[in-house]
């Protein structure tokens, strides 16, 4: 810590960061949820130049026993850095860093997991840090809560996180490798976004009251953008599948009925023949919209559910 | 991929394939103002909120909007009277115990079978391995299982073949009142036995049951659309005369 290594000006006199970065600005997130097939649940993070693997089992039985609780269901969670994630191997296994993040996210993630839902059982989240580049716990909890909802666990809300820090003075939002070594201050935070609560909140180096302020209201701005995204990576998941869905008759016969001149050339660069005839199969699909909402009336409301959570309000 | 997303909105607002209902994610606003919340969704004030990723489903319950989530994932929640299959994993003096693709294992006690067990000779009925079709007896609050193999289609299976698939696919693959179920039994020519756990029970040709597997994984990777007792009847190698009865009934009331 400190700026004693004075030939490295981390910030510029126009403002500009060492990776040409402005203070308030994020690095380049990608988010792809679903990417393992053998786990419940899986995402996977691109972080500037982290990269991290998020894989969910559960909920399932607890071993060993006795951490099992009768009232609600626990969350594991396991941080874990690849041996060549870092400039110099990291030896393998966990260490007093790792325990400590594995420890605070699984309390994170408690926080929004319906956990009562499950007594005694647990719910394991595996986080593979594949390559490093400071801010990888964020980037582990960015990633842990959309491989809970990718697994289909119930929870109040998916948890954004990210860092900010003190850089050259200056109160700076994701701080990479160098910023963070050289840099004066790091605060990583996690919140909820529908309510604005914390659920992680860490901070290694020197900030005065007014720079955490400043900088929690820049991170806050930041996690409903990596919301977003996580939002948009869950959606995706199904969007694709339309892809395979749709055969090339489909395809085509879908493109006559919408009827855009511009969208047909460019779907049908293969040159299928265009044929007016609108397939007659796909008339009564319409119909059986009505028998999918049908079909799934028959899944019941718990009397109990329904009696507590608004009764009243439905009279009234 | 952007090419992909376009067709699909335009396919969805078209007639071809429908989604069955909105994509929501936990903590996403489903509805505000006068409603009940169903399953999978919380509220808070007037506001209600979906606690899963799943499609989003409001319903009139005895006069009152509910809104429910349809959820797209998720492990086998047990809940009484369900119809499972399980796999024997541990013999004891009187039960069984069965793993149920729960969250816990579920014990089947030697007084819930049809036959006369005498103490310690669970061995002689089922061994490590076996398989049965199994109802879900009770499930208490701290969510202990206990399962049951009397009653009507409840039996040791002998042979076959196991397909599993997501359990919250399972409606889809019964479909409504059974129709989708019927259709592959009759088509397929198999004797099958659907889980709520999301275990399939198959038997018959083996051609067939590979047949049934393959309409078995469509179904689940594409039960977020409409259309599909059509599809499979096809897919099964139903005659024309199929696929429009398929149609038909599904078209029904």
């Amino acid at each position: 810590m400190g700026t004693d290594n004075q030939e490295i000006v981390l910030l510029d006199e126009k403002g500009r960061r060492l990776d040409g970065r402005l203070p308030g600005e994020l690095r380049p997130i990608k988010i792809m949820a679903g990417v393992l097939h053998r786990a419940d649940g899986s995402a996977y993070v691109e972080w500037g130049k982290n990269k991290v693997l998020a894989a969910v089992y559960g909920p399932r039985e607890v071993h060993p026993r006795h951490l099992q609780n009768p009232q609600r269901a626990i969350v594991q969670c396991r941080y874990n850095m690849a041996a060549f994630s870092v400039q110099d191997r990291k030896r393998p296994g966990p260490d007093r860093r790792s325990i400590e993040i594995s420890k605070v996210l699984s309390e994170a993630l408690e926080s929004v997991v319906l956990v009562e839902r499950f007594p005694r059982t647990t719910i394991d989240v595996y986080l593979e840090v594949l390559q490093a580049d400071a801010g990888t716990r964020c980037a582990a909890l960015t990633a842990a809560s959309v491989a809970l909802a990718d697994a289909g666990i119930p929870m109040r809300d998916l948890i954004p996180a990210c860092a900010v820090g003190k850089v050259g003075g200056k109160v700076v939002l994701d701080l990479f490798k160098e910023e963070d070594n050289l840099g004066e201050a790091d605060m990583p935070i996690a919140i909820i976004p529908r309510t604005g609560e914390l659920v992680l909140l860490q901070m290694d180096g020197k900030m005065t009251p007014e720079e955490v302020k400043e900088g929690l209201k820049m991170a806050y701005d930041a996690c409903k953008t990596i919301y977003e995204l996580q939002k948009k990576a869950l959606m995706e998941k199904y969007m694709v599948r339309t892809e395979e869905l749709l055969d090339k008759e489909t395809l085509q016969s879908a493109v006559e009925r919408t009827e855009i001149p511009s969208e047909k050339t460019e779907l049908l660069e293969e040159g299928a023949p265009e044929e007016a005839e609108a397939p007659e199969e796909e008339a009564p699909l319409g119909e059986e919209a009505e028998e999918v909402a049908e079909e799934t009336a028959e899944e019941e409301v718990p009397e109990t559910e329904l009696l507590e959570m608004g009764e009243e309000f439905m009279e009234g | 991929m952007d090419k992909v997303v376009i067709v699909m909105e335009k396919i969805s607002a078209g007639e071809i394939k429908q989604l069955k209902g909105e994509i929501v994610i936990p903590g996403q606003l489903v509805a505000e103002g006068a409603y009940r919340a169903g399953r999978w969704v919380y509220r808070d004030g007037d506001r209600y909120y979906a606690t899963k990723l799943g499609l989003k489903e409001i319903r009139n319950i005895k006069g009152k909007n509910t809104i429910n989530i349809i959820p797209l994932s998720g492990k086998y929640d047990p809940k009484e009277g369900d119809l499972v299959i399980g796999i024997v994993m541990d013999l004891g003096p009187t039960t069984w115990l069965f793993d149920i693709n729960g969250p816990n294992p579920a014990p089947l006690h030697i007084t819930e079978t049809p036959w006369k067990v005498d103490f310690g000779a669970t061995g002689r009925y089922f061994k490590v391995g076996d398989v049965a079709a199994l109802k879900i007896l009770y499930k208490d609050d701290t969510s202990h299982v206990q399962v049951t193999m009397k009653g009507p289609g409840l039996k040791k299976l002998h042979g076959g073949v196991i397909t599993t698939i997501a359990p919250s696919k399972i409606p889809r693959v019964i479909g409504r009142k059974g129709s989708m179920i019927a259709m592959i039994k009759s088509l397929s020519k198999c004797q099958i036995i659907v889980g709520q756990n999301g275990r399939i029970w198959i038997s018959g040709d083996m051609e067939k049951i590979r047949a049934v597997e393959e309409v078995l994984k469509y179904i689940e990777n594409h039960s977020h659309f409409s259309g599909l007792t059509a599809e499979v009847a096809e897919r099964l190698g139903g005659g024309a005369a199929d696929v429009e009865r398929a149609r038909e009934t599904s078209s029904r009331r």
